[in-house]
């Protein structure tokens, strides 16, 4: 018997689970993919173009980084993939190409490389490109346009092809000709907020309603949350952390004026929180790894949406929140650290 | 607590469930293996200080007789495997890495092999000292593979009162089932020997522990005990470490040990059943550990097997017997959770050999993995069974601040069971990194 083994030397442990890095975010991309779908659907090919060009900015973003950082190309860890898709996402259907663009080049420069890449970003890269958007061009990023509107499938919105470095054109007379019945430009929020108009939750959830391309299905949303939550590919404590800080947070003022502040139903359903919630507050690298953690960076975000929601002047606040969320996460981890196993507890003996 | 007890299905929290892979061997009864022709007997088999040598080269030897003692009060004697003749002691390869003295028998094939070198005794008339002493006179060593000195665990500090016999029967290790063929084959022997360590330490009771996908080795025992026996036997479930003590403990009794303290602390003694099964067989006929039970296994093994393996027997000769496929890739002592992989052939079987794993280039297990930056995923946070924070730790090391991993986070807690590496999506080699924290932060103290 011939015993002449190329043995080779490692370390325990020598069995290995299978699930890499690169595994767990491309499932978040395949859970991102109905929600994109959805967007398309409802926003048609606006959105198509915009989510496109947000990842494909991102992606040749990052490889030109990393290039001239001399690191390896991190492109197939596909992670920058779910920040382009996000950053798409949280955007008027409308918003201008070369915004979208300018967003996307932010997210990844700003937001990932400038911190070491992946790992070592300290927020979530799609929010700091949409936060610099939203600072830069605040009249672009609230405007609203319809859903499923007749020709979307045949047309690009009118802004959307806006030429760089120009400012898009004023929808209102576009709006007016299209003929959408009762549309107001408004989200449900800004509806809410500044007119008292509640929009029926079946409607949020189907996303029968205006707001950012990838936000108005909550019901997708949910559907892709869970399908993370089921792998273990994302900490479902988070998105339920989120909802339940708002919900509670947003009880009680509905209960001292129901006609000026939104049910907690209508908050958890409308705008951006149910995508923030479920993918971008979820972000295992700007969240908490301690189990105890994780519950208060998630109600600090649930409960700091609806402050901002109803007592800042944005109507929406969920990026914010997370952002500020994920600031603190480094501080709540180091006040949360778990307690070790026999540490001085009571007395562990019966 | 009361309630959390209920609510818990007989395990502890936090840990890993890897595939198995046992039923490669687990169906296979434990076959004798034939002597190698030669031996090598390392000094130290055992945590503490080295046995040292009674014989000298040229002398020969009979099966069973010792050739080497104890040194001190945390160290066992080393016996003769087969009869034969030393040829020499010298320094030899060992599975941790350094080479150690070891004394090299060359066996008498023509020998009988014989066990001559035994005092039969009457155990029942023993007192718990000279219990204590025998196991010690038959170099008993944890046979589950922390090779610490038997006799020394039988003695715990005054100042703790044990109550329990802990008996481990998990072998949570992948691959293992070399106590799951002993519980079914040598009943009687683990029966023995819980009755003779429960008069060592004076406990009324004794909790067998046993995962449960060998409910056949739960039932073997169960119908063995008589009506309101001392002992009981209680399936825990299935998951990785569940054989390690402080987990066994808390998944049969509630009781945590505290952080930095042994089982003693709450009145609890651990014992592997390979230990107590050789005690059981062999202070009655007053011999020496001189054999044990090893389960070859693995894909890259041709005839996988449980095989009852003199002591010293080298790898190769084991290798040999058993046939290796051509993708053979990684050898390992132990289990591949916790095992080492050896450098050289010539390594022996040692007593705290539990098994030899032969995986294949070809397995997932062993792909070509690139380590990438920690995404703070926290799988490793759960995953640890003595609720450190591994993600932190990692970090931690990769700055070299050893110092604050132990002050801080609890680094002397961890006892390697290598869930964290297991689970870590971006490979990130974190045992190994704690291996290296705690061996340097030692070496600063000393």
């Amino acid at each position: 018997m011939d015993t002449k083994l190329k043995i080779e030397l490692r370390t325990s442990p020598h069995l290995k689970q299978t699930v890499a890095v690169e595994q767990i975010m491309r499932n978040v991309v395949y859970a991102l993919l109905p929600v994109c779908a959805f967007a398309v659907y409802a926003f048609g090919i606006s959105v198509l173009a915009l989510l496109t060009v947000t990842t494909l900015t991102c992606v040749l973003g990052e490889s030109l980084f990393c290039r001239l950082s001399g690191k390896p190309n991190t492109v197939n860890d596909w992670s920058i993939v779910i920040t382009g898709l996000l950053l798409g996402l949280t955007l008027p259907p409308g918003f201008p190409l070369w915004m979208a663009a300018v967003a996307a080049i932010v997210a990844v420069g700003l937001g990932k490389a400038l911190f070491g890449g992946l790992g070592y970003n300290v927020m979530n890269p799609a929010l700091i490109g949409r936060a610099f958007v939203q600072a830069a061009f605040p009249v672009a990023i609230t405007t609203w346009t319809p859903a499923f509107l007749d020709k979307r499938f045949t047309e690009f919105l009118p802004s959307t092809l806006t030429a760089p470095f120009m400012q898009p054109p004023a929808l209102g007379d576009w709006i007016e000709q299209t003929r959408v019945d009762a549309f107001s430009g408004a989200t449900p929020l800004a509806l809410q907020k500044f007119e008292q108009i509640s929009t029926p939750v079946g409607d949020l959830l189907t996303g029968m309603t205006a707001g950012s391309a990838g936000e108005t299905s909550a019901l997708i949303i949910l559907a892709g949350g869970l399908y993370l939550a089921a792998r273990r590919m994302m900490d479902w404590r988070i998105p339920l952390g989120v909802l339940l800080g708002a919900a509670l947070a947003s009880l009680p003022f509905w209960l001292m004026d129901s006609l000026r502040y939104p049910d907690p139903l209508f908050v958890l359903f409308s705008g951006g929180l149910m995508l923030g919630a479920v993918f971008m507050a979820s972000d295992m690298v700007a969240s908490p790894v301690t189990p105890r953690g994780v519950w208060i960076y998630s109600l600090f975000i649930g409960v700091l949406t609806v402050i901002i929601r109803l007592f800042g002047g944005l109507t929406e606040g969920v990026m914010y929140a997370i952002l500020l969320g994920n600031a603190i996460s480094p501080l709540i981890a180091t006040v949360t650290q778990p307690r070790v196993f026999g540490a001085a507890r009571k007395d562990s003996r019966p | 607590m009361g309630i959390l007890n209920l609510l818990r299905r007989n395990s502890f929290e936090h840990g890993i469930h890897p595939q198995e892979h046992k039923e490669l061997t687990c169906r296979l009864p434990i076959r004798r293996l034939p002597f190698a022709p030669t031996l090598i007997l390392p000094l130290s088999q055992h945590a503490g200080a080295p046995a040292i040598p009674l014989v000298s080269p040229g002398q020969e030897v009979v099966r069973g007789e010792p050739v080497a003692s104890a040194d001190g009060i945390v160290s066992v004697p080393v016996h003769a495997p087969a009869t034969g003749v030393v040829e020499s002691i010298q320094l030899m390869p060992s599975a941790r890495g350094p080479k150690t003295e070891s004394i090299i028998i060359h066996v008498y094939q023509g020998s009988s092999q014989e066990v001559l070198y035994s005092a039969p005794r009457d155990v029942d008339s023993m007192t718990a000292a000279e219990i204590i002493q025998a196991v010690q006179d038959a170099g008993m060593v944890g046979l589950g593979g922390a090779a610490f000195p038997t006799h020394v665990k039988m003695k715990p500090p005054p100042e703790h009162q044990v109550d329990t016999l802990v008996v481990n029967g998990c072998e949570c290790e992948p691959y293992l089932t070399c106590d799951h063929r002993l519980m079914l084959e040598q009943t009687d022997d683990l029966l023995s020997g819980i009755h003779i360590v429960m008069r060592a330490l004076g406990v009324e009771r004794a909790m067998i522990g046993i995962e449960d996908n060998k409910m056949d080795a739960v039932d073997a025992i169960a119908g063995r005990l008589p009506a309101n026996s001392p002992i009981s036997v209680h399936a825990v479930q299935t998951k990785y470490p569940q054989g390690a003590e402080k987990m066994l403990i808390e998944s049969l009794l509630g009781r945590r040990v505290p952080s930095g303290s042994f089982p003693s602390a709450v009145g609890v003694s651990v014992f592997n059943v390979s230990t107590l099964a050789q005690i059981g067989a062999l202070l009655p006929m007053g011999q020496g550990v001189i054999e044990r039970v090893v389960t070859v296994t693995g894909p890259g093994v041709r005839q996988p097997g449980n095989y009852l393996v003199p002591i010293g027997t080298p790898v190769r000769f084991l290798l040999d017997f058993a046939g290796s496929t051509a993708q053979a890739h990684e050898l390992i002592l132990g289990g591949p959770m916790m095992g080492m992989s050896v450098a050289s052939l010539d390594v022996p079987v040692t007593k705290a050999v539990s098994g030899m794993v032969l995986l294949e280039a070809s397995d997932a297990d062993l792909r070509e993995v690139k380590v990438q930056p920690c995404i703070r995923c926290a799988y490793c946070v759960e995953a640890c069974p003595m609720h450190l924070n591994p993600s932190t730790l990692g970090l931690l090391a990769a700055k070299g601040e050893y110092e604050t991993m132990a002050k801080q986070f609890h680094l002397n807690d961890c006892f390697e069971c290598g869930c964290c590496s297991y689970v870590c999506p971006s490979s990130i080699p974190l045992v190994q990194y704690f291996r290296i924290a705690k061996a340097i932060n030692r070496e600063k103290a000393a």
